[in-house]
């Protein structure tokens, strides 16, 4: 650094001299090291869910464990009542969230007045931001209730409640990731379509989202990543019966619920088997990341 | 067939109306919560202990348990984020092996739910380390569940970094790590702290993997190594047995705070946000 105390001026290749600038492979390797705390996890954290989960699939067998319908620890370990549940309500969530959040991003990329638009914006990632048990807490108090009274049923902990609940929840990330992805696009798009006489709407709607397709089913994807991970919420509004819902009016538990509900007095086998729930579980986000992969492996245009 | 005029209308409509469902959603939750709430949130309940029953009850312990869990998650998290980020951007090859596979890692975690966190941290930190229920193995598995959002955030404000300060301080001869530290690191020091304070929303908001390592006992914490009860947790707990009405107050109670610490986490992103973009410019 105190490059005015040389008296002659070095050549480049002379600069960096045989005093090895110990502090700075100290860092580089220190940096090295914190990069891998990452890698070091994931492993971690894979190997333990399989090497808890495994004994459950093989006492049980796969597939009694994913098909089986009674879920009565410590004898039967059927999941796939939870298996329905999860995928009952996640693709419920994503029926009735997902034409509001597009409406919304396109909405607030192309026709809302700035004005508008600043305040609609931060509002939308306010609703990312609220905790998932006060969104439990909003259905218990009123989603719940209102099912009760309209379907006229003795107990509105649906799999309705926590489609409703859920499709609030996904709202702000399906918002958001649509928004930028319709802005992302170049405005000659747009511009064309004018061009030809179409109408602002027309080429919204007809260029500008088919244009957008991958980055908006990227946005719905990991809105049903969001759905299916979920655990707290729905456990609050669900019922949490372990049993095979019949209607979109039955109580059900999820297989998130079904980890969270039972993991803290669980033992042995049973253990073992919430820990092939969270395998299963996982095989659902793998697929759905895979999916993720493969619309933007397709984007790279 | 509809003209293409009623069409175009039709769709305006929706539009409209998407977005009105969507804040008129976003101001029934947190109205609902603050109507009912905010005329309980007293002095008194916000420093007083939790008693169970009776009138006098309180969530001193939880903010106390919220507070522990977030500075001890993000001590562990942000400095590992942080030089995994300068890794990744300074000193790594852009696509070479080893930055696949550690981009490859941290996206993948990023994509495990947060019970997964729960049961692994659970089986892991509370039982095999045997740390039991306790603030520590709630905020190492929290940590590991942040790192994700750190990472990338920081990276994004690094990579926003001009290349000419990078050059500037090696032509003047600076080392790598001198520059990194008093160039690099404070002009993306806005970015940093966003990350930051996004990680604390997140730990303040979790509850699933944190009522399976850090547990519910409602006493104060005396040490990380004791269990501890979060805000999030509390309300949910409270939810579970909502028989008197005093036991809902507490629970609107719980919840708007909850409500207004993310509405402040809010204000002071965006106020950097606005800062820093007023600066740059």
């Amino acid at each position: 650094m105190n490059i005015g105390n040389k008296s002659l001026p070095q050549t480049a290749q002379s600069i960096p001299t045989k005093k090895r600038d110990w502090i700075g492979i100290f860092f580089h390797i220190l940096f090295i090291c914190s990069a891998l705390v990452g890698v070091f996890s994931l492993a971690t954290i894979v190997w333990f869910l399989f090497s808890e989960g495994l004994p459950a699939f093989r006492q049980a067998g796969v597939l009694d464990l994913v098909f089986g319908d009674l879920w009565l620890p410590p004898a039967l370990f059927g999941i796939f009542p939870m298996i329905v549940a999860s995928l009952a309500s996640t693709i419920g969530a994503v029926i009735v969230g997902v034409p509001v959040a597009l409406f919304t991003a396109v909405f607030l990329a192309e026709l809302a007045p700035q004005w508008l638009a600043n305040i609609v914006r931060p509002a939308v990632e306010l609703l990312a931001g609220i905790p998932s048990v006060v969104y439990g807490f909003f259905g218990l108090v009123i989603i719940v209730p209102a099912i009760e009274v309209i379907f006229n049923i003795p107990a509105g902990n649906t799999i309705l409640a926590g489609i409703i609940v859920l499709a609030i929840m996904i709202l702000p990330t399906v918002i958001t990731i649509s928004e930028t992805s319709l802005r992302a696009l170049p405005p000659v798009y747009k511009e064309g379509a004018l061009a030809l006489g179409a109408s602002n709407i027309y080429s919204i709607f007809k260029v500008l989202i088919p244009a957008a397709k991958s980055g908006i089913l990227t946005a719905i994807a990991l809105g049903v990543a969001r759905a299916l991970g979920e655990t707290m919420a729905i456990i609050m509004v669900m019922g949490n019966a372990p049993a095979m819902p019949g209607s979109l009016l039955d109580p059900a538990r999820t297989l998130t619920a079904n980890i969270a509900m039972e993991m803290s007095y669980a033992t042995g086998i049973h253990a073992s088997a919430l820990y092939a729930t969270g395998i299963v579980l996982l095989v659902f986000i793998v697929i759905l990341n895979a999916v993720i992969l493969y619309i933007n492996k397709k984007r790279a245009y | 067939m509809l003209t293409r005029k009623t069409q175009d209308k039709f769709l305006l409509a929706a539009t409209w109306a998407a977005a009105t469902v969507t804040i008129l959603f976003l101001l029934w939750v947190v109205w609902h919560v603050l109507s009912n709430g905010l005329s309980f949130v007293t002095w008194e309940f916000i420093t007083s202990s939790y008693t169970r029953i009776g009138e006098a009850s309180g969530i001193w312990p939880m903010i106390v348990s919220t507070v522990y869990m977030v500075v001890l998650t993000l001590s562990i998290a942000t400095p590992i984020g942080i030089m995994t980020a300068i890794y990744l951007t300074e000193y790594a090859k852009p696509g070479s092996k080893i930055v696949q596979v550690i981009r490859f890692c941290i996206e993948s975690l990023a994509g495990i739910p947060s019970i997964v966190y729960g049961l692994f941290g659970m089986t892991f930190f509370v039982t095999t380390l045997g740390l039991g229920f306790s603030i520590l193995a709630g905020s190492l598995t929290l940590s590991i569940l942040i790192l994700p959002v750190i990472i990338r955030t920081t990276e994004e404000a690094l990579m926003a970094v001009p290349m000419s300060y990078r050059e500037g301080g090696y032509a003047l001869g600076s080392s790598k790590i001198y520059t990194i530290w008093r160039l690099i690191l404070p002009s993306a020091m806005p970015g940093i702290i966003t990350a930051i304070i996004l990680s604390i929303g997140r730990v303040i908001g979790e509850s699933a993997p944190v009522f399976l390592t850090a547990g519910m006992v409602t006493k104060i914490p005396e040490s990380v190594l004791d269990s501890g009860r979060t805000l999030t947790v509390h309300l949910y707990k409270l939810t579970q047995e909502l028989f008197s009405q005093n036991e809902w107050d507490q629970a609107y109670a719980t919840a708007t705070v909850l409500i207004v610490l993310v509405l402040f986490l809010n204000l002071i992103t965006k106020l950097i946000a606005t800062r820093y973009a007023k600066k740059s410019y």
